[in-house]
C-alpha cells in the first residue's frame, strides 16, 4: 500500500478535492444546480479527509476517531433537528466552529513542533488572530440571532479606542512570537502565544457586540470570509495546498457577499463596523411629521386585494419574527387562484443574514422564481396594484431616495410608494431599526394594517375562503 | 524566502481571484445556502486537525488536535447537511 501513503498520491488527491470544491461552488450559484453543487463539494471534502486518514504521519487513531465520531454525531443531529427558522444562528455557530478549529490547529503546531521558521510562525500568528476573532465573533452573532443576547447595539464609552489598543497590542505580541526577541526579562514567547489567543477572542467580541440587528447580514458575511482566511492561514502552517485553496475560495466568497450587503445599504464596511447609524440619526426628521396615517381593517383590505390584478409582497424581519411565511404563501396562492399575479420583492439586507427572507419563503413552499430583487421590481412598480409590506421598514423608506438629510439617503430601496396601493402590516407606529421616521406611512396611497403580521394575513386568508 | 512559500503564495493569490470569479453574480435567493455551503468548505481545516491529532507531537498537540478534529467535523458535517436541507426547499413550480 506504499503508493497510497506516498506524498504524491496525497497531493494529487488534494488537487482533485480542490477541483471538486471549485465545481461545487460554481454550481451553488444557480438554483437548478445548487443541490448537486453542494454534494460535489461534500464529496471533495470526503476525499480530502479519507486521503489524510491514510497519511503515514498519522500513527495513532484513538483520539482522532473519538473527535471524528463525536463531531459527526453533534454536527448531524444539530443540522437535522434544528427548526428551519433557526437556520441563521446555526450557520453562525458552525462558522465559529470552523474558526476555533483553525486556531487549535495553529496552537497544536506551535506547541508540538520542535523548531519553527519565520513563515510558519507568521502563519500561526494569523491563525490565532483570525481564528479567534471568527470564533468569538460568531458566538456573539449566534447569541444575537437566537435572541440569547439583546439584538441592539451593545456599546460602551471608548470602545473604539480599546479595540484599536488591543489590536496594536496583539501586533506587538505577534512580533514577539515570530521573532522571539526579549520583551522583558522574564517574558517568554509562550506568554505571547497565550495572550494572543485571549486578545483575539476579546477583539472578536468588541467587533460584533456593537453591531445592531439590521447590520447583522454584513457582519455574518464578513465572519464567513474570516473562517475561510483562518483555514488558509492554517494551510500555511502545515504547508498544505488544499487548505490554502479551499480557504481562499471561502474568504473571497465571503468578501463578495460582504460587499453586496454594504452596497445594499449604501455604506462602507468601515462605517458598518465602526459607525453606529442609530446614534447618528436621531432627530433628523423631527421637524417634519410623516403626515396622517390611514388605518385599514381586514375586510376593506380584502376588498381591495380581491379586485387586484397584481400584488407584490415585501417581507422584512417582522415576517420572521411573527413566523408569517406560511400564511403569506397561502394568501399568495388564493390571490393567484383569483387570477392575480403575485411576486415577492426581497431586499438584499432584509432580515438578519444574507438571503434570510428567501430561505423562509422557500421553507413555506414559495416558488423561487417568484422571489425577485429590487432592480427587477422597481421598473414595473407603477403597474403593481397592491404592495403588501410585511414587517419591513427601512428598505421601503422613500427618504432614501428624496431626503438628502436622512441617514439612509442613497440606500437602494424597494420603491413600494410608487405602487397604486400600499398595505403596511405593522404592530404599532414604532420607528424601524434605524430609528428614523418613514414618510411612506403617511403617503396618500398607504394604508396601515395594524396588528401581528401572521394574524392579519390569516384573517385575510379567512376572508378569501369565506 | 524558500520556493515552497512562494509557490503557496502563488496558489493563494490565484485561488482568491478564482473565488471572486466564481461567486460574482450569485442571485440573492441563494445567499444563505451559498454562505453555509462555503462555510462547510472552510471546515477543510479538518485535514490539519487530523494530522495534529494523530501524529506523535506530544500530549498538547494530541489534545488540541483532537479538539480541532471535533470542531472541524461539526463544521463540515453540520454545514453540508444544513445546506442540503435548505437547498431541498428551493423549488420551482
Amino acid at each position: 500500500m506504499d503508493i497510497f501513503q506516498s506524498e504524491i498520491f496525497a497531493n494529487m488527491s488534494y488537487i482533485v478535492a480542490s477541483m471538486l470544491f471549485i465545481f461545487g461552488l460554481k454550481q451553488l450559484g444557480s438554483p437548478e444546480t445548487a443541490q448537486r453543487g453542494n454534494l460535489i463539494s461534500a464529496s471533495g471534502m470526503f476525499l480530502a479527509v479519507l486521503v489524510t486518514l491514510i497519511n503515514s504521519q498519522i500513527i495513532s487513531y484513538e483520539w482522532l476517531a473519538a473527535g471524528l465520531i463525536l463531531g459527526v454525531i453533534v454536527g448531524a443531529s444539530a443540522a437535522s433537528l434544528v427548526k428551519m427558522t433557526s437556520m441563521p444562528e446555526l450557520v453562525a455557530l458552525f462558522n465559529g466552529f470552523g474558526g476555533i478549529a483553525s486556531l487549535l490547529v495553529g496552537s497544536a503546531e506551535y506547541l508540538g513542533a520542535s523548531s519553527l521558521g519565520l513563515i510558519s510562525l507568521t502563519a500561526i500568528f494569523l491563525t490565532l488572530i483570525i481564528g479567534g476573532v471568527t470564533f468569538s465573533g460568531s458566538l456573539v452573532a449566534y447569541g444575537k440571532l437566537s435572541e440569547i443576547l439583546p439584538g441592539r447595539q451593545i456599546t460602551f464609552l471608548g470602545q473604539r479606542i480599546v479595540l484599536i489598543a488591543f489590536f496594536l497590542l496583539s501586533l506587538v505580541l505577534g512580533a514577539q512570537l515570530i521573532f522571539g526577541f526579549e520583551l522583558f526579562q522574564v517574558w517568554n514567547p509562550i506568554y505571547s502565544f497565550s495572550f494572543l489567543i485571549l486578545l483575539a477572542l476579546i477583539i472578536g467580541l468588541l467587533i460584533t457586540l456593537p453591531i445592531g440587528g439590521a447590520d447583522m447580514p454584513v457582519i455574518i458575511a464578513l465572519l464567513n470570509s474570516y473562517s475561510g482566511l483562518a483555514a488558509s492561514a492554517a494551510g500555511f502552517v502545515i504547508n498544505n495546498n488544499v487548505l490554502i485553496v479551499a480557504g481562499a475560495l471561502v474568504g473571497a466568497s465571503g468578501l463578495i457577499l460582504t460587499n453586496i450587503m454594504c452596497k445594499a445599504m449604501n455604506r462602507s464596511l468601515a462605517n458598518v463596523v465602526f459607525g453606529s447609524i442609530g446614534s447618528a440619526s436621531s432627530g433628523v426628521r423631527s421637524d417634519e411629521d410623516v403626515g396622517e396615517v390611514k388605518p385599514i381593517n381586514v375586510s376593506d383590505a380584502y376588498l381591495i386585494l380581491e379586485a387586484a390584478n397584481s400584488v407584490l409582497v415585501v417581507p422584512g424581519y417582522g415576517m420572521a419574527v411573527s413566523q408569517a411565511q406560511h400564511a403569506v404563501r397561502e394568501l399568495g396562492e388564493l390571490l393567484e387562484d383569483n387570477g392575480c399575479e403575485v411576486n415577492y420583492a426581497i431586499h438584499p439586507v432584509a432580515g438578519r443574514m444574507p438571503g434570510h427572507m428567501n430561505v423562509l419563503l422557500a421553507e413555506a413552499n414559495v416558488s423561487y422564481d417568484q422571489l425577485q430583487e429590487p432592480e427587477d421590481v422597481n421598473p414595473v412598480m407603477d403597474t403593481v396594484d397592491v404592495c403588501i409590506v410585511i414587517g419591513a421598514n427601512d428598505v421601503v423608506n422613500p427618504d432614501a431616495k428624496d431626503n438628502e438629510g436622512s441617514p439612509i439617503y442613497g440606500m437602494p430601496i424597494i420603491e413600494a410608494d410608487r405602487s397604486k396601493t400600499v398595505f403596511i402590516l405593522k404592530r404599532s407606529m414604532a420607528a424601524g431599526f434605524a430609528g428614523i421616521d418613514n414618510p411612506l406611512f403617511g403617503k396618500e396611497n398607504s394604508r396601515m394594517l395594524f396588528g401581528d403580521a401572521k394574524e392579519s394575513i390569516s384573517s385575510l386568508v379567512a376572508e378569501f375562503k369565506s | 524566502m524558500d520556493s515552497l512559500f512562494v509557490m503557496l503564495i502563488f496558489v493563494l493569490v490565484l485561488a482568491i481571484f478564482l473565488g471572486f470569479e466564481l461567486i460574482n453574480k450569485v442571485p440573492s435567493t441563494l445567499h444563505t445556502p451559498l454562505m453555509s455551503g462555503a462555510n462547510a468548505i472552510s471546515g477543510i481545516t479538518i485535514v490539519g486537525a487530523l494530522l495534529s491529532s494523530g501524529s506523535d507531537g506530544g500530549v498538547w498537540t494530541t489534545f488540541l488536535g483532537t479538539a480541532a478534529v471535533f470542531f472541524a467535523t461539526v463544521n463540515v458535517v453540520g454545514g453540508y447537511l444544513v445546506t442540503n436541507r435548505m437547498l431541498r426547499m428551493f423549488k420551482k413550480k
